[in-house]
């Protein structure tokens, strides 16, 4: 294919590029990974909403603990199938800047969550109910 | 201006004649001077001829070396006006008793040390720090250049934009009242209706977008491109600090940028976020804006001790004692940043449980940090000390950090910072650590690498002046304050009822006075060094006896820095090819890869700044227009596909054999 | 330690005599980007959090969200994925009008998925639910905003790189140029899962 051909007259003019290129053959995905990704992703979007929408528990916190949890799975599920990521691309440095910001997107969520809790409780005794209807 | 004033304020938003401060004589005169000045500087450039040379080599410029020594030449310009902002608070609370109003009404104190804190840490600390990492990071890893040298020169541009803003601030309406930190509701649009905290947010936006970008910057630098053989462990030790400080900028400066857009909605468009009504909860921005602010001060100090380091091991003549220790304490340092921000705010009112939790991951943060100083220690114990600029400024770091450490201990027990916070004592320490610190820890690198940067070296004798008054100043200045806080005196007061407090502050503004002559000697330092450099030339490049790779280089290093990729074996890479007898090739010099100079990064930080101005005055169609131009201009860059271009051979033989004479002069 | 004192006599080459090539960065900065980029959402998510349970005795999640519009702006979004997989599956193939159609696809896409969001929008603001009403609705406008403004620059980005390859076909620069806007697509992707999630269904539920 010309492109193609074209792809290796352009690696002496352009060195940085054809480096970055190596690198990442590994992680493209195939046809049919893309394509398990999407019908696991399509399912595990369908169940959640049909769980909310059809009110299929009684209790809301079985739902939502549901709804959690296959988020969850689903945000694994898109990592894997749709941004390709292992523990090999970049010598590991994508997945460790993952983890790394995981971890710090659970310490800010819980960590606020934690603190004002902690706050409301203490400075401003009110139920749940009453902090929806303060104005 | 105009009859209608709807199409006035269409045209020129809030903007009116009557934001500039000309019924303000202090104003006024600091206006015609910054303009005798800057009308002194146009014209010199344009005597001496220099525009070409300053868009083309400088401005336009991708080459990391000259980016970082802009970025410190910012950072010292600004650190002229934050210490301009200091000086002026030590007068107004040394006069400021017995019912003298002293001579800064409260309007313009409260200014004052905001501008004073926002300036100091956005603009003369975080430009230092990315200035040395510029600078030094490549050279110590046997780089040519950083990852993405155009993002690092837009970088650049950004924060000098962010800067203007703020010093535009000055001339053309008003600055923050609020403190460094704006909290809400104080900077919500009820109680700050003017464009002080638009100035504040927007200035650091736009500075914050240049500080994550350099961050990706060097981190993708550190990690990609390493000389041959250098394994982490074998990475200098500025550099590891500089990996660290970089992962805590990119992953904190994201937080710092939505907080601050969550503000700018409450104060916009009329969100609830932290207003007091309609659910909105002001403490949400204090936890939110310490999440960042605490992983900040480690921004600041892990490349001050990175900076400490290098000069220990160079300057007694040793290797750097506990190497792989000082490695980990760093990288416990990085994540332990994360989890102590509520010490920040003990007194909000979490309770015992939380406030217990913090209290102890601080107080743990002391643990990797004291091994260091002990590192150092152990790295002075039996070397042969050199007691040049640096090595003093070194010392004078670990006594002082020492005290602002163990106060910081103290504040960290929070039955103790009930009493003591939001006091003057507070204000010690973290002046403490942060000049004692970071500051020290800057100077120390100008005298360090000042060499390298430009071929000769700083005056010994002015450094040293410099250094004392420095020292002497910072002990006047703030162990009063510790005394006064301990005594229950709040910060942010510019009038006082109680006489007998007055002494203490009569004192600290006599350390303010030395530490001004300190900075005095610094520049007189750098006149007189420029003055003399023929006689303090450094022609061998490694004037300290150096151990990392920057040190085998030619000061100043050649565009390329490094006509042959070196290979490493040693954390200490250029003492172990001392050692080993390296020669140094005089032949078979190949062509050399680089990228192009761009002008885009300043055209593009420009256009912020005037975007940033158009909207902190409400001038809507202006912000539009040059935001729309911004995003154009940046699609169009990318149309540009030639980015590089090859240094021949024949330019890079003539470049080193011109060293090669050099050097052989010196046998 | 690691470090060994090789003998001093003996001498190691010191220094490449060919040129180095490190290998390219662009793959990691930009992903380090997008790690950033996700601390902006999981700050806009910790404040949604906290403060969204604050209706400020206004209308509450259980008013105002049409859960079945939501199911079609998710489907739109997960449609773009997958066409956007297929664009970098054809690019691999070197396929210059397939991967083009891809993108085009992508493209519209995401437009419809802007488009109903700003319906959705629209309606809220007009049945006096807009961000102004309670910290809820702030929140919650922001959250949603923010990652709709990022679709928006997706799609400009998109119809760049689209004219790019156009232009010179696909060439190195371009295919990085593709492989970053995918990581960028697909990570949006995934906030989403958050949103649909954490605010919407879980909003529903109360």
């Amino acid at each position: 294919m010309t492109t193609h051909s074209h792809t290796h007259d352009d690696h002496h003019g352009h060195s940085h590029d054809h480096h970055g290129h190596g690198g990442h053959e590994a992680a493209h995905g195939s046809f049919k990974s893309y394509m398990i990704g999407f019908v696991l992703s399509v399912i595990l979007t369908a169940i959640p909403f049909w769980l909310v929408m059809a009110d299929v528990f009684d209790s809301k916190s079985a739902t939502v603990a549901a709804v959690m949890i296959l988020g969850a799975v689903q945000i694994v599920v898109h990592m894997i199938y749709f941004l390709h990521m292992n523990t090999k691309s970049e010598g590991g440095w994508i997945m460790m800047a993952a983890i790394f910001t995981i971890v710090l997107v659970v310490i800010c969520l819980t960590g606020s969550l934690w603190v004002m809790h902690h706050l409301n409780a203490n400075m401003m005794t009110m139920s749940p109910e009453m902090m929806k209807n303060m104005p | 201006m105009f009859s209608d004033p709807d199409i006035q304020k269409m045209i020129f938003g809030r903007l009116t004649l009557d934001a500039i401060p000309y019924h303000e004589p202090i104003l006024v005169a600091t206006f015609a001077a910054v303009a005798v000045g800057g009308l002194a500087v146009v014209a010199l450039i344009t005597y001496l001829k220099f525009w070409g040379p300053l868009w083309h080599n400088w401005v336009t410029s991708i080459d990391h070396k000259k980016i970082g020594i802009m970025y410190i030449i910012l950072a010292i310009v600004m650190l002229l006006r934050g210490f301009a902002d200091a000086i002026m608070m030590r007068l107004q609370q040394a006069i400021a008793f017995n019912g003298n109003e002293g001579y800064l009404p409260p309007f313009h104190y409260d200014q004052v040390f905001t501008a004073h804190g926002v300036i100091m840490i956005f603009f003369v600390a975080m430009p230092f720090v990315t200035g040395f990492m510029n600078f030094v990071v490549p050279l110590q890893i046997g780089a040519r250049d950083v990852s993405f040298p155009f993002l690092n020169n837009f970088s650049f541009w950004m924060t000098t934009a962010g800067a203007i803003i703020v010093m535009l601030s000055l001339f053309v309406g008003e600055f923050a009242r609020t403190g460094w930190l704006a909290y809400p509701p104080l900077s919500g649009a009820a109680y700050s209706p003017g464009v002080g905290v638009d100035y504040y947010i927007w200035g650091l936006q736009i500075a914050g977008v240049g500080t994550t970008l350099s961050g990706i910057n060097l981190i993708a630098t550190i990690v990609k491109m390493r000389a041959p053989g250098m394994t982490f462990m074998k990475m200098p030790i500025f550099t590891w600090t500089a990996l660290c400080t970089n992962i805590l900028i990119v992953a904190s400066f994201p937080i710092l940028t939505a907080t601050l857009v969550l503000m700018t909605l409450d104060r916009y468009i009329g969100t609830n976020f932290f207003t007091n009504d309609l659910g909105g909860n002001p403490m949400m921005y204090v936890n939110l804006i310490w999440i960042w602010g605490h992983p900040e001060v480690y921004i600041l100090i892990l490349p001050a001790f990175g900076i400490f380091s290098e000069i220990v091991a160079t300057f007694s003549s040793k290797r750097l004692f506990g190497y792989a220790s000082m490695v980990y304490a760093t990288c416990v340092i990085m994540v332990l940043s994360y989890v102590v921000w509520l010490h920040h705010f003990f007194t909000m009112g979490s309770g015992a449980s939380v406030n217990a939790f913090f209290g102890i991951t601080t107080m743990i943060i002391s643990i990797p940090t004291g091994a260091k100083l002990f590192n150092w220690l152990f790295t002075i114990y039996r070397g042969r000390v050199r007691y040049d600029v640096p090595m003093l400024w070194t010392i004078g770091f670990m006594v002082t950090f020492t005290i602002g450490g163990m106060t910081g201990v103290m504040l960290a027990v929070p039955p103790a910072d009930f009493v003591l916070h939001n006091s003057l004592f507070l204000i010690a320490h973290f002046h403490n650590v942060i000049i004692g610190g970071v500051l020290f820890g800057m100077l120390a690198g100008v005298n360090y690498w000042f060499p390298k940067a430009f071929g000769f070296k700083l005056d010994e004798f002015w450094g040293k002046m410099s250094f004392w008054f420095w020292l002497i100043g910072f002990y006047f200045a703030f162990m009063p304050l510790y005394v006064l806080g301990l005594m229950g005196v709040t910060r942010r007061v510019s009038q006082f009822e109680d006489p007998s407090l007055q002494i203490w502050f009569v004192i600290a503004a006599f350390g303010a006075v030395l530490i001004a002559i300190g900075i005095a000697c610094f520049l007189i330092q750098l006149v007189v060094s420029f003055r003399r450099r023929e006689e303090l030339k450094d022609e061998t490049g490694d004037p300290w006896n150096g151990r990392t790779l920057e040190w085998s280089t030619s000061s100043p290093p050649p565009q390329y820095n490094f006509a042959f990729t070196p290979i490493v074996y040693d954390h200490d890479g250029w003492y172990d090819m001392k050692e080993r007898g390296y020669v140094r090739p005089l032949e078979g010099y190949i062509p050399i890869h680089m990228p192009k100079n761009t002008g885009m990064g300043a055209i593009l930080a420009f256009f912020a700044l005037i975007c940033g101005f158009a909207l902190i005055w409400y001038i809507w169609w202006l912000a539009a227009v040059t935001f729309v131009i911004m995003i154009g201009l940046g699609i169009w860059h990318t149309f540009n596909y030639d980015r590089d271009f090859h240094i021949p051979a024949e330019e890079v033989t003539a470049v080193e054999n011109e060293r090669t004479e050099l050097l052989a002069k010196q046998v | 330690m690691s470090v060994t004192k090789i003998d001093t006599a003996e001498k190691p080459q010191f220094y490449l005599t060919e040129e180095h090539h490190p290998e390219g960065s662009t793959n990691l900065g930009f992903w380090l980007y997008i790690m950033s980029d996700c601390l902006i959402f999981a700050i806009l998510f910790a404040t949604y959090a906290v403060v969204g349970r604050n209706y400020a005795a206004g209308p509450s999640p259980a008013d105002l969200f049409e859960l079945p519009l939501v199911a079609v702006n998710t489907a739109m979004l997960l449609f773009s994925s997958i066409t956007y997989g297929f664009a970098m599956l054809q690019m691999e193939r070197g396929g210059k009008a397939e991967t083009l159609f891809w993108l085009a696809v992508t493209a519209v896409f995401g437009a419809i998925f802007i488009g109903l969001e700003l319906y959705e929008f629209v309606n809220l603001i007009h049945e006096g639910a807009g961000p102004q009403r309670s910290a809820f609705l702030s929140a919650f406008f922001t959250l949603v905003g923010t990652h709709g403004l990022h679709v928006t620059f997706g799609i400009v980005w998109l119809l760049t790189l689209m004219t790019q390859v156009a232009k010179h076909g696909l060439v190195p620069a371009n295919k990085r140029r593709l492989m970053c806007l995918s990581m960028f697509w697909h990570f949006l992707d995934v906030v989403w899962i958050g949103v649909f999630s954490f605010v919407y269904l879980m909003g529903v539920v109360g």
